[in-house]
């Protein structure tokens, strides 16, 4: 077996495709708007329609709402296209299993509002900008995370 | 151009950029949780790529636009979003990291999944809204 496809037994090409088209839509939302799109915020965000404390009721959330739900409205619109067009239809699915789902993504959430980044806020957006923070951020959920899939694989699977 | 125009004019573009987002998130494959799984235990180095090539063209962008252009083509000056390494970021990071491990699923995906009809990943961005929300709540 050649090394290409030891290290991509599903081929590579659609995963660099893949990541310079999401950069694109970054780049274009800078270009166009002036904003950095991390995917985090939105969450934070979205809660400033329904909780009014104080935390929520930030500038930084309120005023960037709106924006925000569109940025992740594009997203689901995004996938769309590709499913209809590209997929042949075949409808995505998961056997991920639904706590899993549900409390490693509490933990996801948790985290990543705590450290204001996620994989595409501190990964994409802040190695964009050269932030040494995110270089470590980066470096510290990746880590943890390899330890906490290989165990999980051990142990739960 | 007026300013509802104008406005009008920034959504959709902000919805173009999400939606050629959405659209190299589900082309990448970073939809499916096992595939970010399949990374994170090291059989798959794919992740690396759709990483790699994201961060060139922000870096690129990023560097580029503001001494290329006075300001963004719809509006008014280029944002920056400094991040800062203190303590909760370290600890904000390791439990994202321990939640990401142990579903493979990160914002991103767990929106543009649903475009791709991927209902189980409601589970995912359920526990994300409500991780997002105890964090407001606790913080000071």
């Amino acid at each position: 077996m050649n090394l290409s496809l030891s290290l991509f037994p599903l081929g590579w090409q659609h995963y660099l495709l893949g990541g310079l088209i999401i950069g694109s839509g970054a780049a274009l939302l800078f270009v166009l708007t002036g904003r950095i799109g991390g995917m985090s915020t939105v969450f934070s965000s979205s809660w400033s329609y329904l909780v009014q404390r104080p935390f929520f009721q930030q500038g930084r959330f309120v005023d960037s709402r709106g924006w925000r739900l569109a940025y992740a409205l594009g997203l689901i619109l995004g996938a769309l296209v590709w499913w209809l067009g590209f997929a042949g239809g075949v409808r995505e699915a998961t056997a991920v299993p639904a706590w899993q789902l549900l409390v490693g993504g509490f933990f996801v959430g948790y985290g990543a509002r705590l450290g204001n980044g996620c994989t595409s806020g501190h990964g994409i957006c802040g190695l964009g900008s050269l932030q040494w923070p995110s270089l470590l951020a980066v470096l510290t959920f990746m880590a943890t995370a390899f330890l906490t899939a290989n165990m999980a694989a051990r142990w739960l699977a | 151009m007026n300013a509802a125009n104008k406005t009008l004019l920034k959504s959709l573009a902000t919805l173009a950029a999400g939606a050629l987002f959405g659209f190299g998130l589900s082309l990448s494959t970073m939809i499916r949780p096992e595939v970010v799984l399949s990374f994170l235990r090291f059989q798959d180095f794919g992740l690396m790529l759709v990483m790699g090539g994201a961060v060139l063209v922000v870096l690129l962008a990023y560097q580029l636009a503001p001494r290329l252009l006075e300001r963004p083509l719809l509006d008014e000056h280029f944002h920056v979003h400094p991040s800062v390494w203190n303590r909760d970021t370290l600890v904000g990071a390791a439990l994202f990291g321990v939640g990401w491990g142990l579903c493979g699923v990160c914002p991103g995906p767990a929106i543009a999944g649903l475009g791709a009809g991927n209902w189980s990943l409601l589970w995912a961005l359920a526990g994300i809204a409500l991780g997002a929300l105890v964090q407001g709540v606790r913080a000071k």
